[in-house]
């Protein structure tokens, strides 16, 4: 990626990127824009460059921020009325430890509240539109990052992943969106969704630039206990790539065939460049999205009882005692699709229902995480569509909350069983659509993954 | 499982909902239909199977019992109280 030297002024970077993300406003890619404070940023930068001063890696280099993201700059909204006003005194980690490379947040970008849908339908702030077709959906739930860097508004963009949401919209957009291991990034200072599956990633043009930033952020923080010690920047050799996997129940008429297609040439590509295609039958992988959708709105709800119109954020007007003050605030300040989730969820959790449901899920994850690693063990790496469609059209699904669920088919079973993936580009449909297919790898081969990716370019 | 009015009812006071009658039928389609999505895994024999609830390679951690320096000051941090007083969050009279 671009960054600021002697030659190319930090400030010029981040204008013209200012400058691109005015003349794309109708996408509705950002729900806060930092013009004054990113210039002065640049500023600085460029004070230093010219002192002869140290920069970081990301000099001057403009970037946008999912809006789930905590920092001091501008409202940390996550999309949802219920936030409206919440000025975060907190930075998350991952936000520090870009800044202090030098990368400029130019805004914040538009999301499904909470993080919670597969097409940026869901924003109180209404959607994003696809980069590729305005009729359609940018996909989501990082719909604003995806498009904003597809777009080339920013060099990169942050985002989230519980089920799909950095890989969908990626791979909607024609661009590489990365969810790692589980626990490769803090989370300290994003908005928690689902805690057994969240992940931090990013969005970019190329491997090489997804490479950089992983080695910038992931590691241990001591302010949030589930990072792992950073194997990612361990001088250990990288997974060899040699035998890759395909999923041969995921080869059916229900996904589309023009995805079926670009994941075919793909293999034959590979083949030609003398690595061996493996079949693999994963039986347990058609339980995922069912999996999915009990463990995730128990953690929804969960996570999401904190807000109460009584600490921070929206309080509605309409309460009067204490009670009603948690009532018509929840009911007011979350969207249809996260009360769904929350009473899903209380419902799989309670007396009468848990055995049912919440724990039978929590045995069948065992056997997705079991499957996952029986498929490693007959291959290196595994290739296979990131969702099942292109992006479908604003409006289509959003009456239809399964239909919608049944979009993250594919992409669920990665973050159930804590292994990374990449979307990566692979052409268009006929229509003119781009098509994301997905690398998958064990737990911890984040980088090999990254470096295979290249082979696909 | 069929989802009825009343369960509806019932959890949206387990989520702290106040719902419309109009929002209690649409929920009631809307949940009956994810519910009967997810009641699939009825397919599947688990019962001798161990439930994964992390997948974290999980370690205890250990640190001295010390406070750390936190990242936002008690002043910031009621500021952001839609109602405060005296430098506490204020809420209307429980009792």
């Amino acid at each position: 990626m671009k960054t600021a030297n002697k030659k190319v002024k930090a400030e010029r970077l981040v204008r013209d990127a200012l400058d691109k993300a005015k003349h794309f406003a109708d996408y509705n890619i950002f729900t806060f824009i930092d013009e004054e404070g990113a210039i002065a940023r640049a500023r600085e930068i460029d004070k230093r460059i010219a002192n002869g001063e140290k920069v970081g890696l990301l000099a001057g280099v403009p970037y946008a921020l999912k809006d789930n993201f905590l920092s001091p700059r501008g409202e940390t909204t996550a999309s949802a009325h219920i936030l409206e006003g919440f000025n975060s005194p907190v930075t998350a980690t991952s936000v520090e430890r870009l800044e202090a490379e030098g990368a400029i947040m130019i805004g914040r970008t538009n999301l499904d509240a909470f993080a919670h849908g597969s097409s940026t339908e869901n924003s109180y702030f209404g959607p994003t539109l696809n980069s590729a077709d305005r009729e359609r959906v940018a996909g989501g739930s990082s719909g604003g990052s995806a498009v904003a860097v597809a777009l080339d508004i920013v060099e990169f963009a942050t985002g989230s992943d519980t089920g799909g949401s950095i890989r969908q919209p990626a791979s909607f957009n024609g661009i590489y969106g990365m969810k790692p291991t589980f626990g490769t990034i803090s989370r300290y200072g994003v908005v928690a969704m689902a805690s057994s599956l969240d992940c931090i990633g990013f969005f970019t043009k190329t491997p090489e630039d997804m490479n950089l930033l992983m080695s910038i952020t992931s590691g241990q923080d001591p302010k949030d206990m589930t990072t792992l010690p950073d194997y990612y920047n361990e001088d250990a050799p990288l997974r060899k790539a040699a035998k890759i996997g395909v999923i041969k129940d995921f080869d059916n008429e229900s996904v589309d065939a023009d995805i079926r297609g670009a994941l075919k040439s793909r293999c034959e590509l590979l083949k030609s460049k003398g690595y061996e295609i493996v079949e693999l039958d994963m039986p347990s992988l058609k339980y995922a999205l069912a999996v999915y959708y009990i463990i995730q709105p128990a953690e929804v709800a969960s996570n999401l009882s904190r807000y109460d119109g009584v600490r921070y954020g929206f309080r509605s007007n309409k309460s009067k005692d204490l009670d009603s003050i948690y009532e018509e605030t929840r009911s007011e300040g979350f969207m249809p699709e996260n009360k769904r989730r929350i009473m899903v969820g209380n419902f799989v959790l309670s007396s009468g229902f848990y055995d049912a449901y919440f724990l039978k899920a929590a045995k069948a994850r065992t056997l997705i995480v079991n499957e996952y690693r029986r498929a490693f063990e007959k291959c290196d790496y595994i290739l296979m569509p990131v969702s099942p469609n292109p992006a479908f059209r604003l409006g289509e699904k959003v009456g239809d909350p399964v239909a919608m669920y049944l979009e993250d088919v594919m992409s669920v079973s990665l973050n159930l069983a804590g292994v990374p993936g990449l979307a990566i580009p692979a052409g268009k449909t006929t229509a003119g659509l781009p098509i994301g297919l997905q690398l998958v790898g064990p737990r911890r081969s984040d980088k090999g993954l990254i470096e295979f990716a290249r082979e696909l370019q | 499982m069929d989802v009825k009015r009343e369960d509806i009812i019932h959890l949206a006071q387990l989520s702290d909902f106040s719902i419309s009658d109009e929002e209690v039928k649409q929920l009631t389609g809307d949940i009956q239909e994810i519910i009967a999505y997810v009641s699939q895994l009825d397919e599947l024999d688990v019962s001798d199977i161990e439930p994964t609830y992390q997948v974290f390679e999980m370690e205890n951690v250990w640190r001295a019992d010390e406070i750390m320096p936190q990242d936002a000051s008690r002043e910031e941090l009621i500021a952001l109280a839609p109602e405060s007083k005296n430098n506490q969050v204020k809420v209307p009279k429980v009792l």
